[in-house]
């Protein structure tokens, strides 16, 4: 039994994303409320299995090394693997990067490939323009497959920068599945926590949109160089 | 204390009561994580033929973590009652699991008050899924606030109306959809997005509003942390029930910015400065593998873990405590084998303990898991008696990512098992038309009908 569209009705609608009025089949949803449901969710989980293609990363010259997690299965069980790197990746990086850059750029698929996709080629020529006017520098900015939030630590180790950037794919939600988060970190090492970052999470076209992400992140990089310091710390 | 079996001509040994109970487990991928799962399924069983054969004493006099290097089995210990256990302190695991299944409600549920949360777990280790469904039926848990929850016959339900922005008008829209379909009785509980006092202080004054202009026989709750609610209370907010997550240990509760004196201040202010009617007036969330997540597990499983959250939150009565099984992703709970098992789990472990229990059927999209699953789920715990479910608009809650129940999946266990919505709430939705004899009626499922 699908609702009578009364003007009552898309007033309600229109005040959330949340699902509402959809109708009934006996204390069933409808038909096509539940198929809607089911191709969201089958939507969200082929993000979570999708690869960051080829192409996307050549258009803006990354590189690609892996984390330890190895494939997608172990990266899910393990995310303890997904902030190590394998001995491979770390001569990789060593060789290729710029060591002790400013700011260092790195990218990674996460739970979404389908985020950096979809949000990549906007945010991150905005970032470079934004810390240009800042006057800052980039090192050798490159892809890490599987990786976890934490592998900013393993990175700074090896490349010793200021600043380090992380876009990352979050968990897909049936809204959208393309939600990519930025962290930020001054100084990352081993044993820096949540609580040394900074995140600018839900950056997409629906939430915080990508071009605005990337101008908002070089004043914060700046700020975070500034006071030398990130996290619960810094003063916005 | 006996830590060695023969089974299929191998010998086992066990070093130690930590490594049997998370060896006796069932397959979970957060205890493998842990590293301290069974290597294989021979192995698992060998721990459960041993654990079978403890008694209820040998696993009180050797504590997983001892009381004086933590808040929560302080807790526990303080909650058995000491006549009781005197009786059943001789019984082996096995013997209490063949009693609990064997025994009337009264005995069962007395039984229950004589255990310690590592004793509910250590049967639960040892327990099918259908025992545990069998259990948990046999615990009627009352709990009272604005309404009486938890008789037999009842199945209540959260509404859900959280919003990605906190938008008033739309959490407005989304407690009228929940209204409309007969949903809300056991609470009407927001998940804030922004954890500031004022905004806190504005959304327990939403639903309140909402309760009070349509006489909605419920209560209402702002899930943001126990401080905030605890500045917006003292702010004049209007709130039925104080709500917290718990750890099962004091490192874990540390994580989540709480400690026991914290939450008897808690307490004592919901007690004194609290809108609600009845004396129950807390509400937990708990859910397997939180411990594990903060490194605050000390090398015991997740399924005891869980079990000493109840113990601690048996100490301040609640009015709910709600297990989020599926939220916390597959490195705990691989896929909807291990979910399901994990609900069943903990339903029956905070019933024993005297819990009114509710859970929160639900997967994250990066689980092994889809609506179908929580639909079985969901049938097998409504049969167990679980005291209430947590419902948003088909499924899908657009602020935490993450899939639960629709209110049709709840009507449609009501019309299947001939469950009814709590008491005072049933009279009212009839009262309205939503509902005929616990049924939805034709004008059921229209949100525009609270405009």
């Amino acid at each position: 039994m699908t609702l009578q569209h009364t003007e009552e009705l898309e007033q309600l609608k229109r005040s959330t994303p949340a699902r509402i009025g959809t109708g009934r089949a006996g204390s069933r949803p409808t038909t096509r409320e539940l198929l809607k449901l089911r191709c969201d969710h089958a939507a969200a989980v082929d993000t979570v299995y999708g690869r960051v293609s080829q192409a996307l990363l050549d258009e803006l010259g990354l590189f690609s090394v892996e984390s330890s997690a190895g494939d997608k299965e172990i990266y899910l069980r393990r995310p303890d693997l997904g902030r190590v790197l394998p001995e491979s990746s770390i001569q990789n990086i060593r060789l290729r990067c710029i060591h002790e850059p400013k700011v260092q750029v790195v990218i990674s698929d996460g739970l979404s490939a389908n985020a950096i996709e979809h949000n990549l080629r906007d945010v991150y020529p905005a970032l470079l323009d934004s810390l240009q006017v800042h006057g800052l520098t980039c090192g050798t900015p490159f892809f890490v497959q599987n990786g976890r939030v934490g592998c900013m630590n393993a990175i700074g180790d090896i490349l010793q920068p200021e600043v380090i950037v992380l876009f990352i794919g979050e968990r897909p939600g049936l809204l959208t599945s393309h939600s990519m988060s930025a962290y930020l970190c001054y100084k990352p090492r081993s044993g820096m926590t949540d609580s040394n970052r900074m995140v600018v999470s839900n950056i997409h076209q629906g939430g915080t949109p990508p071009v605005e992400a990337g101008a908002h992140l070089g004043t914060l990089i700046a700020r975070m160089l500034k006071q030398k310091i990130s996290g619960v710390e810094l003063l916005l | 204390m006996k830590l060695t079996v023969t089974y299929l001509g191998e010998s086992y040994r066990f070093h130690n009561l930590k490594e049997l109970f998370a060896k006796a487990n069932e397959e979970k991928s957060g205890d493998q994580l842990a590293e301290i799962a069974a290597e294989n399924a021979r192995e698992r069983m060998a721990a459960k033929l041993v654990l079978a054969e403890l008694t209820l004493a040998e696993i009180r006099n050797h504590p997983l973590l001892p009381p004086e290097e933590d808040e929560v089995t302080r807790v526990i210990e303080e909650g058995i009652d000491e006549a009781i256990y005197e009786k059943i302190r001789n019984w082996s695991v096995g013997e209490l699991r063949e009693q609990l299944l064997s025994q009337g409600e009264d005995e069962v549920r007395s039984i229950g008050r004589g255990l310690s949360s590592e004793m509910a777990a250590a049967v639960t280790k040892i327990m099918s899924n259908l025992d545990l469904i069998q259990a948990a039926s046999k615990c009627e848990v009352l709990s009272h606030c604005n309404t009486t929850l938890g008789q037999r016959g009842r199945l209540g339900s959260r509404a859900q109306p959280n919003h990605p922005t906190d938008d008033l008008q739309g959490v407005r829209a989304s407690i009228y959809e929940a209204l409309s379909y007969g949903m809300g009785d056991a609470v009407i509980g927001i998940n804030p997005v922004i954890d500031t006092t004022d905004n806190i202080v504005r959304l327990f004054h939403e639903t309140m509003d909402v309760i009070h202009k349509w006489g909605v026989p419920t209560q209402n709750s702002v899930l943001a942390h126990v401080t905030t609610q605890m500045r917006a209370i003292r702010k004049g907010a209007p709130a039925d029930l104080i709500f917290q997550s718990l750890a099962g240990t004091e490192r874990g509760n540390e994580s989540f910015g709480v400690n026991l004196s914290l939450l008897e201040e808690a307490d004592q202010l919901i007690r004194e400065e609290g809108t609600a009617k009845g004396s129950n007036r807390w509400y937990f969330e708990t859910g397997q593998g939180s411990e594990l997540s903060s490194n605050a597990h000390h090398g015991i499983d997740q399924l005891t873990l869980e079990s000493r959250c109840y113990g601690l939150a048996k100490r301040f009565k609640p009015f709910l405590v709600n297990t989020v099984v599926g939220f916390i992703g597959p490195e705990y709970l691989y896929d909807s084998k291990q979910v399901i098992r994990a609900g069943l789990e903990d339903h029956f472990m905070g019933k024993i303990q005297g819990l009114p229990m509710g859970v929160d059927v639900c997967y994250t999209n990066h689980m092994k898991a889809d609506q179908n699953d929580m639909d079985n789920l969901a049938v097998l715990l409504a049969t167990a008696g679980v005291n209430f479910l947590i419902g948003v608009p088909m499924a899908d809650d657009c602020m935490l990512n993450y899939q639960s129940l629709s209110y049709h999946d709840i009507a449609t266990l009501r019309e299947l098992l001939r469950l009814k919505s709590g008491n005072e709430f049933s009279d009212w939705a009839e009262k309205l038309g939503i509902l005929q004899n616990g049924r939805l009626t034709a004008l059921a499922g229209d949100p525009t009908l609270f405009m």
